[in-house]
């Protein structure tokens, strides 16, 4: 995880600094989404996407970030991080 | 030029514009420098104003990739500002692009005699000619989009109107030598993905659109060098045809002889066959159902209000704002203060080039005390009108909805 931090601020340039600011909310399955979600794009992507979004709107996201995307999520972690963001940031 | 310390004041009370412009209407709206109410309200906490470097503050989206629209006062005036222009990529690999290195490769499989160009060769060897050109962002207003969709939210400011000065596309090609089987000019520029199994963002346009003269390799906006953000040093301009062509960063030209069936042609950007006017048809990408989206629909803005906004009784007031459309020209824009009970048309602005935008603006006289809402419906010259009701597609292309703005007058 440190290496690929490493990484991104190699490649990222100044935007990872101002990502910061982004919090999170709290909830099972977070450090999950803070850990795969921010390999490609800042987490602000996903509050902006919030709250019209209902379970399934979050799967076909999800999905689409590694089957279109290549995003590496081993298969077993998709539904916590769907069940985070369907709870956290999904339509109540 | 727009002044930054108002704006600043201005964007920190919350204060939105009113007849007189935007320092002097210190009240609450509904709709504010962040964008329109409306909006998610996920996308309305999650957006501040931000610098990137060299830029005004603008509203950031998305910081990375960075994803920035422009507030609505800048949008107010003829040519959008360079240091206000919005900003959008795909993918995070931004390049940092040196000119004296860089260089444009034209060529492929349809082409006789592949070659490269330094940024000195495009700006010595080619005829320079510059065009007043909108670029918008397919994605403009999808925001707005009821229900709401998945992807960027963009409100109203990915878009800006610029001038662009570079080469024509179609001598280049003309050195390389088209063949006859050449049907699509494919672009791709210097940024990338992260990870390499993520489809790396590159357009095609079709070859009769690619050797259209207005279609140009530019290399200077506003008279000045493009700003790093705006795709430095060169990009494509694609006039009438929303951004997603505007290749930014440019390093490659290919002529192809098969339509190019990379994912950012074959299944992003796509739009239903049969629900918006077309004129232009991208033949060799079409399916059944769908096609890419090409042209841009007609459209207006009104730049000098927002809803929610008051303005002072027993004032005259004006409602204005832009107008566009793929390239036809605007014929008319009508404007109601009564909820769309009444039309009148607005006085349009100089035309400024068949792809810019237009300008135009309607005098209220002195309204009386109450509450109005403002309607601005733009026509083209091949009578396409604005929408009253949203064309909905999934990808929230094309929102061209007539906007209604809650003016109150006290």
């Amino acid at each position: 995880m440190r290496r690929l931090l490493c990484a991104l601020l190699l490649a990222g340039g100044p935007a990872l600094a101002d990502e910061a600011q982004i919090q999170l909310k709290d909830g099972p399955g977070a450090p999950l989404v803070e850990a795969y979600c921010v390999m490609c794009h800042s987490l602000d992507y996903i509050p902006m996407n919030s709250v019209f979004l209902d379970r399934k709107g979050w799967e076909a996201s999800v999905n689409k970030m590694v089957k279109v995307m290549g995003a590496p999520i081993p298969s077993q972690d998709i539904p916590a991080i769907v069940d985070y963001l369907a709870l956290q940031y999904g339509k109540p | 030029m727009f002044n930054r310390r108002e704006f600043l004041k201005a964007s920190a009370s919350g204060v939105v514009l009113g007849a007189s412009g935007p320092a002097s209407a210190p009240l609450w709206a509904a709709d504010s420098l962040l964008g329109p109410a409306s909006l998610p309200s996920g996308a309305l906490d999650s957006s501040w104003l931000d610098a990137l470097p060299g830029k005004q503050p603008l509203i950031k989206k998305t910081f990375r990739p960075p994803n920035y629209e422009t507030p609505l006062p800048y949008l107010d005036q003829a040519f959008t500002q360079n240091d206000a222009f919005f900003v959008r990529y795909h993918l995070a690999g931004i390049p940092q692009v040196d000119a004296a290195s860089w260089k444009l490769s034209v060529g492929g499989e349809a082409a006789d005699k592949p070659f490269t160009l330094t940024l000195e060769q495009l700006k010595r060897d080619y005829e320079p000619v510059e065009i007043a050109a909108l670029c918008i962002c397919s994605g403009n207003r999808r925001g707005l989009s009821e229900p709401h969709v998945p992807g960027v939210q963009w409100g109203y400011g990915a878009m800006g109107n610029a001038k662009w000065k570079g080469a024509r596309l179609k001598d280049v090609l003309a050195r390389a030598g088209v063949k006859k089987e050449a049907v699509e000019v494919v672009f791709d520029g210097a940024d990338g993905p992260v990870l390499e199994k993520t489809p790396d963002f590159v357009k095609s346009i079709p070859l009769w659109k690619a050797q259209e003269e207005n279609t140009i390799l530019a290399y200077a906006m506003n008279g000045e060098p493009l700003p790093h953000w705006n795709g430095f040093p060169v990009r494509a301009v694609v006039p009438g045809w929303t951004a997603t062509y505007w290749m930014k960063h440019l390093t490659s030209i290919q002529v192809v002889n098969q339509p190019f069936k990379g994912f950012w042609m074959a299944s992003a950007y796509r739009i239903p066959k049969g629900k918006f006017p077309i004129v232009d048809r991208f033949l060799s990408q079409e399916t059944e159902i769908n096609t890419p989206i090409t042209e841009m629909v007609v459209s207006s803005l009104i730049t000098n209000l927002q809803d929610g906004a008051v303005l002072p009784a027993g004032k005259p007031a004006v409602v204005r704002g832009v107008a566009w459309d793929g390239g036809y020209g605007i014929a008319d824009v009508q404007v109601s203060i009564d909820g769309g009970q009444n039309w009148r048309p607005a006085e349009l602005g100089p035309q400024l080039g068949r792809y810019a935008w237009r300008q135009w603006s309607y005098a209220v006289g002195s309204p009386q005390p109450g509450s109005y809402t403002v309607m601005a419906k733009a026509t083209n010259r091949v009578g396409a009108s604005q929408t009253f009701e949203l064309v909905f597609n999934p990808a929230g292309y094309h929102n061209n909805v007539v906007q209604r703005l809650s003016i109150k007058v006290a």
